[in-house]
């Protein structure tokens, strides 16, 4: 398997898109993990300076200040962290709850198979940010109701995926060889289906991250998040609203920092999956 | 012929459609395999050969009759007791190199069948798994490999050496040899007489090469639309084939310099739909010998000679 990794990443390097949204990937990580040491004003995120209020971006407030005087780009390296957090946390939840539901779906015929498939259509029936709305706004605004909601939503699309890919594996020949040999239904279903369908999973984490990402700050703009005065984008933007156009900083920075994410998390995703394609992987693999 | 080893009666196995009907793949097998026998059967495709091997090992469920392995009955079991049965009685794949995990390297695929059957500690494992990999004619460097990366040869070495391992009775081999080099089938052929002679195995040799089987086989059965209609030892089918079905089967083989195929074949037309199998005797819609007596009366296995048995009213 240490091969195989390491051939992953010598194709992704090729591949110049997914190294870009790689390299986004990770300025956001870094962002995240180094905030107090990259913030020029690290104490920006509780306390405030009316009198510097709507700057515009200078040489001291490299990206302008807020309503209530803060450096938004010290707000901003604060609020990666939030945004991390909700989306690996919410689409961990997701996979946690969906892959082994697709699993058991996947390999038993008949009603629990049925049970799991069409409750997982009854929340794809609603579009998914209408549906995290609702259970934000019943929930209450806060930061873990956010990540419940994008959890709730989300852990059908896994669920489907899985479903699928272990409806066509299963009909392989070396499962049924695997059977045959004597292997529990478990040993069949974790060390050889699931190993084979892990590369779709990978693929749909990512660009599920970028999406969740997308729809947090959606629900951050419309004010279910965190409360204020966390430095979350979404919400950011939706303060932003009124001191448009003239104060255009306070608005372009969160959104470019989205932006940027979320384009980042798919530039990765679709290279992923282009590496991860076993017809291309065969075709690539050197004999050792 | 000794004790039987695994003894078949009635066996069926039938594939439902949606709109209700079944497909009578295996119908009413009857079936004795020696210890030590190498036991041929053969038949055109999609006569039930490959059905009949993965009901007699329960990867398909028997809907009919009854499987008795070691004088136990096999049919239909679950859980341990399948599991028990199966370090005993394994199945080899066609397609070997489809029945091996793609993610698995070879040695990671040989090991597996013996963490599920033994309790054998790491270092006895790996020196079974090499002990069996030598038997097969492979190299201990090969261990690493994923099984994209050997030949189709190989591949039916690996698939062999996976199941040896196990030390089993008896192998049911689905067409060990289609699909490879001629000089290739040869090595192949040695190698399970060679490794029938070592582990003292049974083997039930499925295919749909009459030259092989009368080249390895120590009694043929001859199986047409999910029923065996002959069988017995290899010189009696080949020299002197009672069953009407045998006797196109064998005249169906070209021989160089012989007469023409077409001359002396009697068999026309292809198989009848096993949606819809005829009434009385299965094969009678195709045979130049039928009677009316045929398509009322199913004729049943009955003794010949010594160990030969046709089911056939006029053999």
């Amino acid at each position: 398997m240490r091969s195989e990794t390491a051939l992953v990443l010598r194709k992704l390097a090729e591949d110049r898109l997914a190294l870009v949204g790689l390299l986004i990937v990770l300025a956001l990580l870094a962002c995240a993990v180094f905030a107090p040491w990259l913030a020029t004003f690290p104490e920006a995120v509780t306390e405030f300076n009316p009198a510097h209020r709507l700057r515009p971006p200078d040489s001291v407030y490299l990206l302008g200040t807020d309503r209530l005087g803060a450096d938004i780009y010290s707000r901003l390296l604060f609020g990666a962290r939030i945004t991390i957090a909700i989306a690996l946390v919410a689409v961990g939840v997701a996979v946690a709850v969906g892959v082994p539901l697709g699993l058991i779906a996947g390999i038993h015929d008949g009603v629990a198979s049925n049970l799991i498939m069409r409750l997982a259509d009854i929340f794809l029936a609603v579009p998914q940010i209408v549906l995290a709305i609702a259970i934000a706004q019943t929930l209450g605004p806060s930061l873990p109701n956010v990540i419940l909601a994008l959890s709730a939503t989300f852990w059908p699309w896994f669920t489907r995926l899985v479903y699928a890919e272990t409806r066509s594996v299963r009909n392989e020949t070396f499962i049924e060889a695997t059977v045959a040999l004597g292997a529990s239904p478990a040993r069949v279903v974790c060390l050889h289906v699931l190993p084979n369908i892990v590369s779709p999973i990978i693929v749909r984490i990512t660009l599920g991250l970028g999406f969740t990402i997308l729809t947090a700050a959606a629900l951050g703009f419309l004010g279910l998040g965190a409360p204020p005065p966390t430095p979350e984008w979404g919400r950011t933007i939706a303060e932003s609203r009124e001191y448009l156009p003239d104060a255009w900083w306070y608005a372009a920075a969160p959104g470019l920092a989205i932006f940027l994410v979320v384009v980042g998390f798919n530039m990765l995703g679709d290279g992923l999956r282009d590496v991860l394609d076993p017809r291309t992987r065969r075709a690539g693999r050197p004999r050792d | 012929m000794s004790a039987a080893l695994l003894e078949v009666q009635g066996l069926s196995h039938r594939f439902r459609l949606k709109d209700g009907r079944a497909v009578r793949a295996v119908d009413g097998v009857d079936l004795a395999v020696g210890a030590g026998e190498i036991l041929g059967i053969v038949g055109e495709s999609g006569c039930g050969k490959s059905t009949l091997g993965k009901t007699l090992i329960g990867v398909l469920g028997a809907d009919d009759g009854t499987v008795r392995f070691e004088g136990a009955p096999i049919q239909n079991l679950d859980g341990t007791a399948l599991r028990a049965v199966r370090s005993r009685l394994q199945y080899v794949y066609q397609d070997a190199g489809a029945a091996l995990d793609p993610r698995w390297t070879i040695g990671r695929s040989l090991d597996e069948a013996l963490v599920i059957h033994t309790a054998l500690p790491r270092a006895e494992r790996d020196a079974r798994v090499r002990e069996t990999l030598a038997a097969v004619g492979l190299h201990g460097d090969q261990l690493s490999l994923y099984p994209h990366e050997i030949s189709g040869g190989q591949q039916r070495r690996v698939g062999l050496a996976r199941v040896l391992a196990l030390h089993p009775k008896l192998l049911i081999l689905d067409e060990p040899t289609s699909g490879l080099d001629v000089s290739v089938q040869a090595t192949i052929l040695k190698l399970l007489v060679a490794l029938w002679k070592q582990y003292g195995l049974t083997l039930l040799f499925i295919s749909h090469d009459l030259a092989v089987v009368r080249s390895i086989c120590t009694r043929v059965a001859v199986m047409y639309l999910g029923r065996i209609v002959e069988t017995g030892p290899t010189a009696g089918i080949f020299t002197n084939p009672r069953h009407p079905y045998t006797k196109s089967l064998l005249a169906a083989v070209p021989l160089p310099g012989g007469r023409r195929v077409i001359d002396e074949a009697w068999l026309e037309g292809e198989p009848p739909d096993p949606l819809d199998i005829p009434s009385g005797c299965r094969f009678r819609n195709r045979c130049p010998m039928a009677q009316p007596l045929c398509a009322t009366d199913d004729p049943t296995l009955r003794p010949l000679a010594p160990g030969h048995n046709a089911a056939c009213h006029f053999a």
